[in-house]
């Protein structure tokens, strides 16, 4: 009896070494181990043993049956693996293939340059003040001491509506409307908006563009002070190692007036096409406030000082991304819209 | 301005500077220099010759044969000017020269002829044909008999000159004469200014024995000198005056009228010459002209006056405009021999208006216009008095004619050290101010701490004590300012709740899969009110450069609209473009009610996931889901209505209402203006986005996250298809009571199945209590009450 277990426990060990799937494994179980079985077909036949011999021989068929089970079920997990690898291999997709679009669309170019601005701005202190497109000639003009008549009128044509009404020239009214309702007290905005001057348009100029201004009006304002401002400013929005300098300029509405220019952020200032092989770049005018604008705004020009300054996002994006026309930002051609969709950070 | 380097060094020592290093400094202490440009354009080899004789080249009519004198010896050159004459001194290209436009001389044969070099013309050596003296502007250039055979021309002529252009900004009129650009030079190098030396011989006869006068309009002429000079010889100016003029951009006459151009650039004072003979009367009058008198000026157009317009006379009839332009019935010609130089100051409002009416711009004009030196006008005369007499062989009467009632005081400016500094936030000491103000030449005294400036005349720009900070900023230079940051307390800054709810709009907008574009304010007069929300009048410009640009527009779809039809003619034919800006509506007072807008356009696809064969155009409800999540996101309860407009599909259009008001519309395209701009399927939006932004919203409270389970029941129903899905679940949510939370539609169904003129609609009820777990007989009730509504409306439940 002990050889025939020996046998039995070749033959099953065999089986299911033999067997290759699931299946064929069980089969192996139900026909070793099940009740049906050859072992249970031993245990029953133990009764016919001498009682002496049953212990030993039931531990003996224990021991088998345990081995033949271990190894089963160890087979058990080999094939359910395999069984496993097989579906998952059959499931196996084209990872190449194209995602379902995500369908994100982009702001404007010239909003993600205003918006860059006024974020810069914002995180300085400063408040976003807006204004009508229509304007009075007051507040275009005249509050900012620019007189009818003043010379300086010719550098701007504009677009009247009657002959005191026009489209405004420049952001400057919305200081002047600020000041006006601020009524003598410190001032720290920045003025984003449409003007329209009488441009053909080409390549370089547009009748209608954007601008982004700014306005800081307290005690001791100096014009040092610009300077730094506009030097945060300039390390900000084209690179941390972009040296200002200013240059003399006139304004009818600051005095005194500069013009600032960055060192050139392609060549780094050893001269290239894109800053005419000057190394620097002109990016904005500015100026310390005129006392009579202060003055007409009901400030007194002694005791709270200012600066401004003011500049074209088209000219910045046009220098940051390297557009050539400036027609491109009026034009909204998706080709073009579309490329300003990713983040520069 | 353009300022000969050579011509400027008479008056002030440019310390040898290269003319780049020259230009630099003048930019970075305060005018601009937008070019320097070489005259001599790196031409060599360039020498004066002489033409020994001249034959015509017997193969061809146009070519002549010289023998040309070059001084090291004498050499055969053809050339093929018309005005190539034997006796000529001309200007020789010698083989080996190089000309302006990478041009090099060769000897060369001319149809069998040996040409050794070429006779130029001005143009040849890089001059504007328009600066070219007329007598030499089809031909090559004929120099003085004196002038050495075989000398350097650019040397000897003043070719070897740089010239910087500069960029004057309006308030620089002082710059725009040779001797205010040797001040600003001067102020910046610390150098002297020397002025020209003025004497020469008077006759015993005055100026007053042959010439009165009369000025009517002192307001507008403060100031009026004339001078006598007769016996003069009209003819050529010397060659160095020319070459002064070309330089400076002015064309050369005769010696007269370049007297008076060359003062003009020298001192900014414009100058007129009348031909004495031809004024007539021995007598000027200066008015204000009489409404529609004539005057024929010097370009030959006949203009008519207004009572505006000041006028010199020869006490009868206009003989020039003041300060604009001459009259050609007493202009200066070949056979003029006595002529009046007139030197005036003439009000910068009254020149600039007249100037203005008549179109007519001249370096004069523009002078006055920004305001000559009081000081400048009688020099200015005794100035062209010296070089006619010097250069026309003229004899000068003696003094002048004048009438003057002209304030030449300089103003003073007083400004503390202390206040000069704190505007810059810099310590310049007061040494270091004194000295910037000595270079620029303004008479300065120290008082009381303060510093007390006689501001020259020139400078009439230099009013406040500010201006005094900038020439002082200026000169010592921007670089020296530190940079500081204001030390004022800090404030929040930030965007408003209305900018930072168009920021939100934006995001949403930009997340919803729309581009941002941006369109032009003005457009045609047809498309100023398409798809306008309200009705009101348009707004035109006065002046506007066309006819497409003449409008302010009223809604921004006809642009959105022509964006999306300039990327579809491109092959895209997916585009979905949004635009956020200002509409022009009539106001209540004089500016007008801007309006912000918010507008999407959209065609083609709007789902497009082709491998898996998923592909859904834009429709209707595409564009509604994002406007009603506009509304979620900013919390407003947005409502559509059935609408109609004009150039929108009847059946598909709607209003989309707050509170009852018309806020926006939205639908498709009409076919027929899908075809008139070349479009498919389109679908638009226009919104007053400004009535959305100005709403002030709720604060955010959150209600509990259920706790009991809601229970769903399912109705399909038979309508008539004109009734409305909303009618229904109005009419449920109406009967359901306080336990009905939701309705939703989840089919339509419009196929052949249903009846004619029928429609299947299943909507999703939602029951729930918020206090605990529905019962079967709460739910039964609540649902049997909703259908019965539904029966009484007609609504019959689909088996
Ligand atoms: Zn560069």
């Amino acid at each position: 009896m002990e050889a025939q277990l020996q046998e039995l426990k070749t033959q099953a060990l065999e089986r299911i070494a033999e067997a290759s799937t699931v299946k064929e494994l069980n089969d192996v179980r139900v026909a070793y181990l099940g009740k049906k079985g050859p072992i249970t077909d031993l245990l029953k036949g133990m009764g016919k043993l001498p009682a002496e011999e049953r212990p030993k021989m039931g531990a003996l068929v224990n021991v088998v049956r345990e081995e033949v089970t271990t190894q089963l079920e160890g087979r058990m997990v080999i094939l359910e693996e395999e069984a496993i690898n097989q579906k998952l291999q059959s499931e196996t997709i084209d990872i190449t293939l194209p995602g379902r679009p995500v369908k994100t669309g982009n702001s404007h170019p010239l909003t993600r340059v205003v918006e860059e601005i006024e974020d810069l701005f914002i995180s300085m202190g400063y408040e976003v003040a807006e204004g009508p497109e229509v304007e009075k000639d007051y507040y275009n003009f005249e509050a900012l001491n620019l007189p009818k008549g003043h010379p300086a009128r010719d550098m701007q044509d504009s677009f009247y509506i009657t002959e005191d009404i026009l489209l405004r020239t420049h952001t400057s009214p919305v200081q002047a409307r600020t000041m006006e309702a601020k009524g003598g007290e410190p001032i720290k905005i920045i003025c984003p908006g449409k003007v329209y001057r009488r441009d053909s348009d080409d390549a370089t100029h547009s009748h209608q563009f954007t601008q982004i201004e700014g306005l800081v009006i307290g005690e001791d304002i100096r014009m040092s002070d610009l300077k730094g401002t506009l030097s945060v400013f300039a390390k900000k929005m084209f690179g941390d190692d972009r040296e200002i300098r200013l240059r003399p300029s006139f304004f009818p509405f600051t005095e005194p007036s500069v013009e600032m220019d960055i060192s050139c952020f392609k060549c780094g200032g050893s001269g290239c096409n894109v800053c005419k092989k000057t190394g620097w770049i002109e990016i904005l005018g500015a100026g310390m406030v005129h006392p009579n604008v202060l003055e007409m705004a009901g400030y007194d020009s002694k005791r709270l000082t200012g600066f401004a300054f003011g500049m074209g996002p088209e000219r910045i994006a046009m220098l940051k991304y390297g557009v050539e026309d400036i027609r491109h930002f009026y034009t909204n051609d998706v080709r073009f819209l579309s490329q300003f969709q990713r983040t520069e950070l | 301005m353009l300022v000969s380097i050579n011509w400027l060094k008479d008056y002030v020592n440019t310390q040898q500077l290269p003319p780049a290093e020259l230009g630099e400094k003048i930019t970075r202490s305060g005018i601009e220099v937008d070019a320097v440009i070489d005259r001599s354009h790196g031409m060599t080899n360039i020498v004066v010759g002489y033409v020994e004789s001249c034959v015509k080249h017997p193969e061809a009519d146009k070519l002549s044969i010289c023998q040309v004198n070059v001084g090291e010896e004498t050499t055969q050159i053809i050339c093929g000017a018309p005005n190539i004459a034997a006796g000529q001194k001309v200007i020789v290209a010698r083989p080996g020269a190089k000309l302006p436009g990478d041009i090099k001389i060769k000897k060369a044969k001319l149809r069998g002829e040996e040409s050794n070099g070429m006779i130029c013309s001005l143009q040849e050596l890089g001059i504007e044909g328009k600066l070219v003296p007329k007598a030499y502007a089809e031909g090559i250039y004929v120099l003085p008999e004196d002038a050495e055979t075989g000398s350097d021309v650019l040397t000897n002529f003043d070719l070897d000159d740089t010239v910087l252009e500069l960029g004057l900004t309006p308030n620089r009129a002082d710059a725009m004469s040779m001797l205010g650009v040797a001040y600003e030079v001067g102020a910046i190098l610390s150098e002297e200014v020397k002025l020209p030396k003025i004497s020469y011989p008077e006759a015993s006869d005055t100026a007053a024995s042959m010439l009165t006068l009369n000025v009517d309009a002192p307001e507008a002429n403060p100031l009026y000198v004339a001078k006598v000079v007769r016996n003069i010889k009209v003819q050529e100016s010397p060659m160095w005056l020319q070459q002064r003029l070309m330089a400076a951009g002015v064309r050369p006459h005769n010696n007269v009228v370049d007297v008076t151009n060359y003062i003009l650039m020298e001192y900014g004072q414009p100058l007129h010459a009348f031909d004495y003979d031809a004024l007539g009367s021995g007598n000027i009058t200066v008015r204000h002209a009489k409404e529609g008198e004539m005057i024929t000026t010097l370009d030959d157009a006949e203009r008519k006056l207004s009572g505006h317009h000041l006028v010199i006379t020869n006490g009868e009839k206009p003989v020039a405009i003041a300060g604009v332009m001459g009259g050609a019935n007493s202009e200066v010609s070949e056979t003029t021999t006595t002529v009046v130089i007139e030197s005036a100051y003439f009000a910068s409002g009254s020149v600039r208006q007249t100037s203005k009416d008549h179109g007519l711009r001249s370096d004069a004009s523009s002078r006055y216009e920004k305001g000559v030196d009081p000081n400048r006008v009688i020099p200015a005369a005794e100035r062209a008095a010296q070089l006619l007499s010097e250069l026309a062989g003229g004899e000068v009467l003696a003094g002048s004619v004048v009438f003057d009632e002209l304030n030449k005081e300089e103003r003073i400016v007083k400004v503390s050290p202390d206040f000069i500094n704190s505007r810059l936030g810099m310590k310049i000491s007061f040494e270091d101010m004194w000295d910037i103000l000595n270079r620029l030449k303004f008479n300065t005294e120290a008082a009381n701490g303060q510093l007390v400036i006689s501001v020259p005349t020139r400078r009439q720009d230099i009013q406040i004590p500010e201006d005094v900070v900038e020439e002082i900023a200026r000169l010592y230079g921007y670089d020296e300012i530190p940079a500081t940051l204001p030390e004022a307390e800090t404030t929040p800054g930030g965007l408003t709740p209305y900018q930072a709810k168009r920021r939100i709009v934006r995001n949403l907008m930009e997340g919803a899969g729309l581009l941002q574009a941006t369109t032009y304010s003005l457009t045609s007069e047809k498309s100023a009110k398409q798809f306008a929300l309200e009705e009101t009048e348009t707004t035109r410009l006065l002046m506007p450069m066309s006819e497409e640009r003449s409008i302010l527009r009223q809604s921004l779809l006809p642009h959105l609209l022509e964006s999306v039809t300039y990327n579809t003619a491109r092959r895209m034919d997916s585009v979905a473009l949004y635009e956020t800006g200002s509409v022009f509506l009539k106001g209540d007072d004089e500016l007008l009610n801007e309006q912000e807008h918010l507008a999407v356009a959209m065609t083609g696809l709007w789902l497009d996931n082709s491998w898996q064969g998923e592909k859904k155009p834009v429709d209707f409800f595409v564009l509604k889901g994002i406007v009603e999540s506009l509304g979620n996101k900013l919390g407003v309860q947005l409502t559509f209505e059935r609408g109609q407009m004009d150039d929108l599909h009847p059946g598909r259009t709607a209003f989309i209402m707050l509170d009852g008001q018309r806020i926006g519309v939205m639908g498709q395209l009409h076919p027929s203006e899908q075809k008139a701009r070349d479009l498919k399927t389109t679908i638009v939006m226009e919104l007053n986005l400004a009535a959305l932004l100005n709403l002030e919203t709720e604060a955010l409270l959150y209600t509990p996250v259920p706790r009991y389970p809601s229970i769903s029941r399912d109705i399909a129903l038979v309508l008539s298809k004109i009734v409305e899905a909303a009618t229904i679940e109005t009419v449920i949510r109406n009967a359901g009571g306080k336990l009905l939370k939701d309705v939703r539609v989840f089919d339509l169904y419009e196929g052949d199945k249903m009846e004619e003129g029928k429609k299947s609609v299943a909507f999703s009820l939602t029951y729930f209590d918020p206090e605990k777990t529905l019962t079967d007989e709460e739910v039964i009730n609540a649902h049997e009450k909703v259908l019965a509504a539904l029966t009484e409306v007609g609504a019959e439940l689909r088996s």
